[in-house]
């Protein structure tokens, strides 16, 4: 008997002190999936270097959204931003932590990665089924020194909901009035039934139709091209100039945003101007309540994302994201001290 | 009630009484659940009941971003991938079965008989993920190429093939559930072809019948309902599965004649877009779909018991 009571009482006093250790110092988020392989990489050496611990869960950026509307996560995080109005409605400040990039990738027999050109237009019209085969004469045009075979064009999209798709329609309805007008934007969306279209479960599975299938395209995350050695094309930037992917024009891209003058960093930085601009690149967001109900918390959290900003812009780097650059960090800084509240009063003093 | 005068004497412990309590309380409480899961689905999907009434289900829109939806598209990919499942798993499924209780020695079929069993054990995202890796490639290369050389000029079935070779589809989800439920039809008549006692089957035997006449006259007969309630069993599952036909039927919300094309399925479009929806229409339209299932497997499932009650 008193050897099971010493037991009761010992792991009851374990469990006790377990969770006491875990509320005072956890901070939970959830969102987003795009930026978990970065987010769990700060949030590891955070907890290295100062013991705090962050717990962030890739459930989805709609997932995201409603947990923290509902206050069951200390912040979320979303690749598709809010919009102003609609962050005001739910008393939530909004800010970009890191960004990413879209690239297409191809399988045509003979084609070489990172040789093959498209423009916006051509990509949008491609998804819409207008052009089917891959020698078509407005591929061949800008591809002249290719041969292309005569192949007919298997279009693979991500058949779950993600950001990912979000950013990617977002840049065909900006190069293709169409696409705006028949297709739109969204996490998801009806895709043109005019194109043999393939649908895929997450980039993984995009990964796998397009290096499987012959005379496949699809848009990956530029992070999974990279480490999946899938063949990228080069794309043309706003400005008509063919890029290739590579993190210089990433950033191209990011400096040449106008963050100042996006309400709630409400900003998508598709066919951002400047010739050396990639044009399919996004920032992924946090989101938090302006009245913090536990300022300490608050100030805990923030220091996460101040140390990332600091420190963390190699480590996004080696995982092929893009760190956010000195102006917008600034901007962003600006908006926690004036906009983070507790009882009336700035939580970041 | 009837319990308490079968008490033997007076002051001893109810027991009969107590046990009779508990077990209705279990049987009540599953009831409750399952009314207050219709109920949260009506509450969660009422936005878009009223929005778009009974028209949600003969409507094969599907788009997130006008705010248009209709469950038509699913529900055809639903049935169409769990009818093509029961096609192929019931015969084979019944074939192993016999195989395994009447024409095997022993030492062959207990281990097979256990490889079954843990085949049914087998979550559900590994058949996806082996179909999506494994199976698709080959069924892409090998099937479909011959199948649009030889079966698209027949008659009727014909068009059921046409279609790009690109390996996932209502075909591959059809045959990907088959492999699912495939070990639950087998492992469920197999014990049932294992209650008749051995007396039947010497019986049958010494009148002289073949192994074949013992095995369709006599013992499939004897196991008629088990086998069917086996069926069942199989399509319950299949109309529900969700992860192994989100990852091979190709996530595309249109009703198509062939079977090569990709389409959707109730349980998989919700399992894909819950995440990412942001729209309080579109989640309530999730929700929606998610009753019409409900429904639906009801459905199926009471017509299913009717047929078997009429025979």
């Amino acid at each position: 008997m008193t050897f099971i009571k010493s037991v009761i009482v010992s792991s009851v006093l374990a469990a006790a002190a377990f969770s006491s250790a875990l509320s005072a110092e956890t901070i939970n988020g959830a969102g987003a999936s795009f930026p978990h392989p970065i987010y769990a990489k700060w949030a590891e050496e955070y907890n290295q270097e100062t013991g705090n611990r962050i717990n962030y869960q890739a459930i989805g950026s709609g997932g995201g959204i409603r947990q923290i509307s509902a206050k069951t996560v200390d912040f979320g995080a979303t690749d598709a931003p809010m919009e102003a109005e609609k962050l005001a409605e739910k008393g939530m400040i909004q800010f970009p932590m890191v960004m990413g990039a879209i690239v297409p990738v191809v399988n045509i027999p003979g084609v070489k990665p990172g040789n093959l050109k498209l423009t916006g237009a051509l990509l949008a019209d491609i998804y819409m089924g207008k052009v089917k085969k891959w020698n078509d004469p407005r591929i061949v045009d800008i591809n002249p020194d290719l041969k292309i075979p005569d192949q007919a064009i298997y279009v693979v999209h991500r058949s779950d909901g993600s950001g990912t798709t979000y950013n990617f329609t977002d840049y065909l309805s900006q190069v293709s009035p169409q696409w705006q007008k028949n297709v739109g934007t969204n996490t998801d969306i009806t895709w043109p039934r005019a194109a043999t279209t393939i649908g895929a479960n997450g980039n993984a599975g995009v990964a796998n139709f397009v290096r499987r299938t012959r005379g496949a395209i699809g848009y990956v995350e530029f992070a999974f091209a990279k480490q999946n050695n899938l063949s990228h094309t080069q794309l043309a930037s706003a400005d008509g100039k063919f890029l290739q992917p590579s993190m210089a024009t990433f950033q191209a891209a990011a400096e040449n945003a106008d963050w100042k003058n996006a309400p709630g960093f409400r900003l998508l930085l598709n066919n951002q101007p400047g010739a050396d601009s990639w044009p399919m690149t996004a920032a992924t967001f946090i989101l938090m309540h302006k009245e913090q109900a536990d300022a300490e918390k608050a100030r805990q959290i923030i220091e996460f994302f101040n140390w990332s900003y600091d420190n963390g812009a190699e480590m996004a780097q080696s995982l092929d994201f893009i760190p956010m650059p000195e102006s917008v960090i600034n901007l962003v800084e600006a908006v926690w001290e004036k906009q983070l509240m507790h009882n009336g009063e700035p939580v970041i003093r | 009630m009837h319990a308490t005068s079968l008490s033997l004497r007076p002051g001893a412990i109810n027991g009969d009484g107590i046990f009779q309590r508990l077990s209705f309380t279990s049987a009540v409480v599953i009831l409750l659940m399952l009314i207050g899961i219709i109920l949260s689905l009506i509450d969660g999907g009422w936005e878009a009941m009223v929005k778009f009434g009974p028209g949600f289900i003969v409507s094969d829109t599907w788009n997130p971003v006008g705010g248009e939806f209709g469950a038509a598209a699913a529900i055809y990919g639903t049935l169409v991938s769990s009818l093509i499942a029961i096609v192929i798993a019931i015969p084979v499924g019944l074939g192993t079965a016999i195989f395994l209780a009447e024409l095997t020695p022993g030492w062959l079929s207990r281990p097979i008989g256990v490889a079954i069993e843990l085949l049914a054990a087998v979550p559900s995202i590994i058949y996806g993920m082996w179909g999506l890796f494994v199976f698709a490639p080959w069924f892409s290369q090998g099937f479909q190429p011959w199948a649009l050389d030889h079966l698209v000029a027949l008659p009727l079935i014909g068009p059921w093939f046409d279609g790009p070779p690109i390996g996932i589809g209502l075909l591959t989800s059809g045959i990907i559930l088959s492999f699912m439920i495939l070990p639950i039809i087998t492992a469920l008549t197999r014990d049932a072809l294992k209650t008749i006692p051995s007396v039947v089957r010497e019986a049958a035997y010494g009148i002289g019948a073949t192994p074949y006449e013992v095995i369709t006259r006599v013992l499939l007969p004897t196991i008629k309902n088990a086998a069917v309630g086996a069926g069942i069993l199989g399509l319950g599952r299949a109309l529900g599965e969700t992860m192994a036909v989100a990852f091979v039927i190709g996530g595309a919300n249109r009703i198509e004649t062939s079977l090569f094309m990709p389409a959707s399925s109730i349980s998989s479009t919700i399992a894909q877009q819950f995440n990412e929806a942001t729209n309080p229409l579109h989640i309530s339209s999730l929700i929606y779909l998610g009753l019409v299932l409900f429904i639906l497997t009801f459905v199926v499932m009471g017509t299913a018991r009717l047929l078997l009650k009429k025979r």
